[in-house]
Parts: structure tokens; sequence; C-alpha cells
């Protein structure tokens, strides 16, 4: 490929460049202000790198926090759905694509209908409901009512076509039952499908504050965004220990993100709608 | 015919058993809440009452001035916002699909870093970044001498609502930035040096060639990106709690307002009926739109 350099080419990289920085600047001042103390967050001008590093946030954030148990809470809801959700949407991806039965193109429909349907909308019938069931308030009004939505149902579909039929008819024919179908055909081919899902579930999961946020109440059963979206509603001006807390937040999932990019990737890719 | 239906009946049976665990969730999580939130949307429902009331919520809500004003707010948060992270992502995506592996997932990581990072840390730093007093952005623009006095960026009237846009735009981009690296791969190279070698220019080789094959991306990012700006929530209540004056309440701000702070929940659930219909009907009007030119 032949490369010259216009005054296009020129611009773009400029505008990448500029971007790039706005984009990460956000995350470097997060990463730098948990390690300013207070009179150093609020100085002008601006200390672009901690003059003085300190732990004191950190500190402070442990002790006067429960901060630990925060994370705790945050690693077992984003497990715990993860784990159900690819369970219970790769059974059903796998007989909505490869199964014929009766309801099923209705059922497929409402499934589509329903992803659409952001669930700020079933908020209130959804707390009463997690009333009812008297789990308010902890680990389990947050995770099941997640699980419930379809979208991994979608993904899984999208994986399970590239199962060949002729595979499971031969496997039908050898006297191979439902379940091994599943386990020892369906399943190792779909296995891409389900690491996408999984670590896409994982990352929606922790991120998602408003599930959180209308379930949890008390302290020690908050998870890491919501704690620090508290702690920002009590002592709104101390950026550092604030920074500190988004840091706690922030710096796992972007660790798990970059190591399981690739296959977060290719979750997001394969469900898009195609037609 | 007999045995045929037998076999359907015995597939059925399994599909079932299969869909079972996924189908308890969405009853009871889903389903249920979504039938219960349209019923009690005709109720005068709060802490001690529970009335029939028929359509009130609805009439009350088209002459509730904030609910009005939440409405545009939504509005101008959509429409400000799509078109942008649409241009946005496509110009990101055609400069770098061609790269090579690592240029690449390095922008992809540069623009998937906001979203990942979580919109309570990404919402919390932004309000450091504004702060009128020791934020960075006022230093640097008077640094920069582009403004000569501190502005309340979050306090003001004026700038709340697209000080609230510009961060959201910043966790909008990152997923239609891969479905269009995606997409672009996917387009035909070889029609594309066909069309060089004929003399195309590369803006007709992209209208002509490249866009035709993007448009079911487009479709799909458009619509996921109306349906996650119709559902802006945690940048509002931790930036603005929708104020001042109600100038950033969106629908989605106020409906959390009634429901939990103040126990209106019939009302609450009217406006989330009023809100599924809305995205319903517009996720529905752009396929219909730019579904036309769409071939599956």
């Amino acid at each position: 490929m032949k490369k010259k350099t216009t005054p296009f080419g020129i611009f773009t990289i400029v505008l990448l460049s500029i971007l790039t920085i706005l984009f990460v600047f956000p995350f470097y001042w997060i990463m730098t202000g948990a390690f300013k103390a207070q009179p150093a967050t609020i100085v002008i001008p601006p200390q672009w790198w901690p003059a003085a590093p300190t732990m004191e946030n950190f500190e402070k954030l442990l002790i006067q926090n429960p901060a630990g148990r925060w994370l705790f809470n945050s690693i077992f809801i984003a497990l715990a759905t993860m784990l159900l959700v690819c369970l219970t949407s790769s059974l059903a991806g796998y007989v909505l694509a490869k199964k014929r039965f009766y309801g099923q193109k209705i059922l497929f429909s409402i499934f589509i209908a329903a992803m659409a349907l952001p669930k700020q909308v079933v908020l209130v019938p959804l707390v009463r409901i997690v009333n009812f069931m008297g789990i308010h308030d902890t680990l389990s009004a947050v995770i099941l009512p997640l699980v419930g939505w379809p979208f991994g149902v979608f993904l899984m579909k999208q994986f399970s076509e590239n199962i060949p039929g002729e595979l499971l008819e031969s496997a039908k024919i050898d006297g191979c039952g439902e379940i091994r179908t599943f386990a020892s055909i369906a399943f190792p081919i779909v296995k891409p499908g389900f690491a996408a899902l999984a670590i896409f579930t994982f990352i929606n999961t922790w991120n998602d504050y408003f599930m959180q946020l209308v379930m949890l109440s008390s302290r020690n059963n908050l998870t890491v965004s919501l704690g620090v979206a508290t702690m920002q509603a009590e002592m709104a001006t101390n950026y550092g220990l604030i920074m500190a807390g988004a840091a706690l937040a922030a710096v796992p999932i972007v660790a798990v993100f970059l190591i399981f990019q690739k296959s977060f990737t290719q979750g997001i890719t394969m469900g898009a709608v195609k037609g | 015919m007999k045995k045929v239906n037998k076999i359907r009946m015995r597939e059925t049976i399994v599909s079932y058993c299969f869909l079972a665990p996924v189908l308890v969730f969405f009853i009871m999580f889903v389903l249920a809440p979504m039938i219960m939130g349209l019923v009690t949307s005709f109720f005068n429902y709060t802490m001690t009452d529970f009335t029939f009331v028929g359509i009130d919520n609805y009439v009350r809500m088209f002459t509730d001035e904030i609910f009005l004003r939440s409405l545009k707010n939504t509005l101008i948060i959509v429409i400000g916002s799509v078109p942008v992270v649409v241009i946005f992502s496509l110009f990101v995506a055609s400069q770098t699909y061609e790269k090579n592996v690592f240029t690449r997932s390095f922008f992809r990581c540069v623009f998937f870093l906001p979203v990942v990072t979580g919109s309570v840390a990404v919402t919390v730093v932004w309000k450091w970044i504004y702060d009128p007093l020791s934020g960075i952005l006022n230093y640097i623009l008077k640094a920069g001498n582009m403004i000569d006095r501190n502005i309340s960026w979050l306090g003001d009237e004026k700038y709340a609502l697209w000080a609230i846009i510009v961060i959201l735009l910043t966790t909008s981009v990152g997923q239609p930035i891969i479905l269009y690296i995606a997409a672009l791969g996917n387009v035909d190279t070889s029609l594309m040096e066909a069309a060089r070698v004929d003399g195309a220019n590369e803006f007709q080789v992209f209208w002509k060639i490249k866009w035709p094959g993007l448009l079911p991306t487009t479709l799909y990012i458009v619509v996921i990106t109306t349906i996650n700006s119709f559902q802006c929530f945690a940048l509002i209540q931790l930036l603005t709690s929708g104020g001042p004056n109600y100038a950033t309440s969106t629908i989605m701000y106020y409906l959390y307002e009634k429901a939990f702070k103040l126990s209106e929940y019939g009302y609450a659930n009217t406006m989330g009926v009023f809100l599924a219909v809305l995205i319903g009907l517009i996720s529905f009007a752009q396929f219909k739109i730019l579904g036309d030119d769409v071939e599956y």
C-alpha cells in the first residue's frame, strides 16, 4: 500500500491524538488524584502529578469505610450474575437455534422486544417483587433480576447457529441423550460465545449502578460504585478520598477488560442484530 | 402426519425443559413487573392509597410542567448525542481499522476506557474536572484566555445539560467504534480495489461501496445509542440531581425521584410506560426510515 501524507492525514493524526488525551485523561486524573492529600486536590494551578504522593486516602477508605466489604460485594454480584446468565442463556440459546418446537417464534419475539426495554421502566414493580420475596437489601436482590434480562439468550442463540445439524443428528442416532448431546457436542462448539457472554456480563454487572442503587441500602451491603456514590453525597469536596474510591471501583474492572479484551469484543460484535 | 406431530411434541417438551431456567427468571423479573407496571399506571398508588383512577395519571403527566421539561431535556440529550456518536465512531473506526493489530487494539482500549471505568467513577472525576473553583477545566480555559471568570458548569442552567452530554458522549462511543471496525473489516476489498482501478476517488469509494455495507451496523448503533441516551441516569443523579431548577432533569431521573423520594408509585409507573412506548416507537421508526435501504 502506498503511503502519502496528505493534509487530511495530518489533520486525522492530530485529531486522534487530541481525542486520545481527552478519553484517557479522566482515568489518569482518578489514578493521580487518589494519591493526593486533600489540600493538593484544590490548589490552583493543579498538580499534574502528585507533588507529595500519599496513601492516606486509601487508609481512610479502608478504615473509615467498609471498602473491603464493598469490593467483595461487587465481585460476588458480578461473578454470581455471570455464572447464572451463562448457564441459563446457553441452554436457552441452544434450543432456540437448533430445535423446532411450538411457541418458538413468539417466544423469541418476546425476548427481542424485552431486550430493548430499559429495566428502569419496570423499576417500581421490580422493587415490589423483591420486597415480596424478602430479599430486599441483599446481594440476591441485585443478582436475580439481572439474570432475567434476555440479552444473553440472544447472544447464545447467535453462537449456537454454528452448531452443525448433522453432528446433532448423528449423536441422536448413536443413542446420545439430550443433556449429553448438549454437554459434549453443542457446548464445546459454543464455548467462545460462552466466554464472550461471561466477560460481557461481568463488566456490565460490575458497572450496573442503577440496580445496585435501588436494591441495596445498608452500609455493609453496598458495592464499590454505590459506596463511592454515597461517599460523594456525604463529603463532596474531599476529592482525593473520592478518587481513591473511584480507583478501587475502576482498576479491577479495567484490568479484567484488558485481559479479556478479545472475548469481550467478540461478544459485542456477535450481539449486534444482523437481521 | 401423526408421527411428525409426536416428534415435534417431544422436541417441544425437551426444549421447554432447557428453557425453563431462563423463563423462570424472565417471567418473575421482567414480564411480571412489566404487566404490574402497566396495570398500576392506571391507579393512584402511594404508600397509603391504591385506587383506580383510569387515565388520570396520563392526563396529569402531560400537564405536569416538570415532566414536560424533563421530556424536553431527554429529547435534547438524544438528538444531541446520537448523530455525534455515529459520525465520531465512524470517523475513528475508518481511520483505525486498516492499521495493524496493535494500533487497532490500542484505540479500541482508549475509546472503551470510559465505558469500562464505570458510570460512577467517570461521573465523580468529571464532577471534579467541572468544579468551579478547583476544577481543571476552568483552569485550562482561563490559562488559554478562552474565559475570563470561573464558570459553574453544572450549576448554571445555560451549561449544565451540555456539560452532561459531553460526559455521556465519552461513555457512548466505545461500543459503536468496535462495531464499525468489525463491519468495515467485512466490506469486500476486491470491490474497492476494482473501483479504485476504475478511477474512483476515496470519497466515492466510501460513499458508494463502504457506506451501503455499513447501513445495518449504523441502524443498530442508532437504535442502541437512542435507547442508552434515554436511560441516562447515573450522570444526572450524581452530578446535578436534576438541577438547577430541573434544567437537567430527564424522564428517567424524574421517574426515580417520584418513585423513591416521593413514593408516588402509580405516577412513576405511568412515566415508565410512557418511556417504554416512546422508545419502542422511536426504534420502530428508525427501522422503517433507515431500514428501507438495508439489505439483510
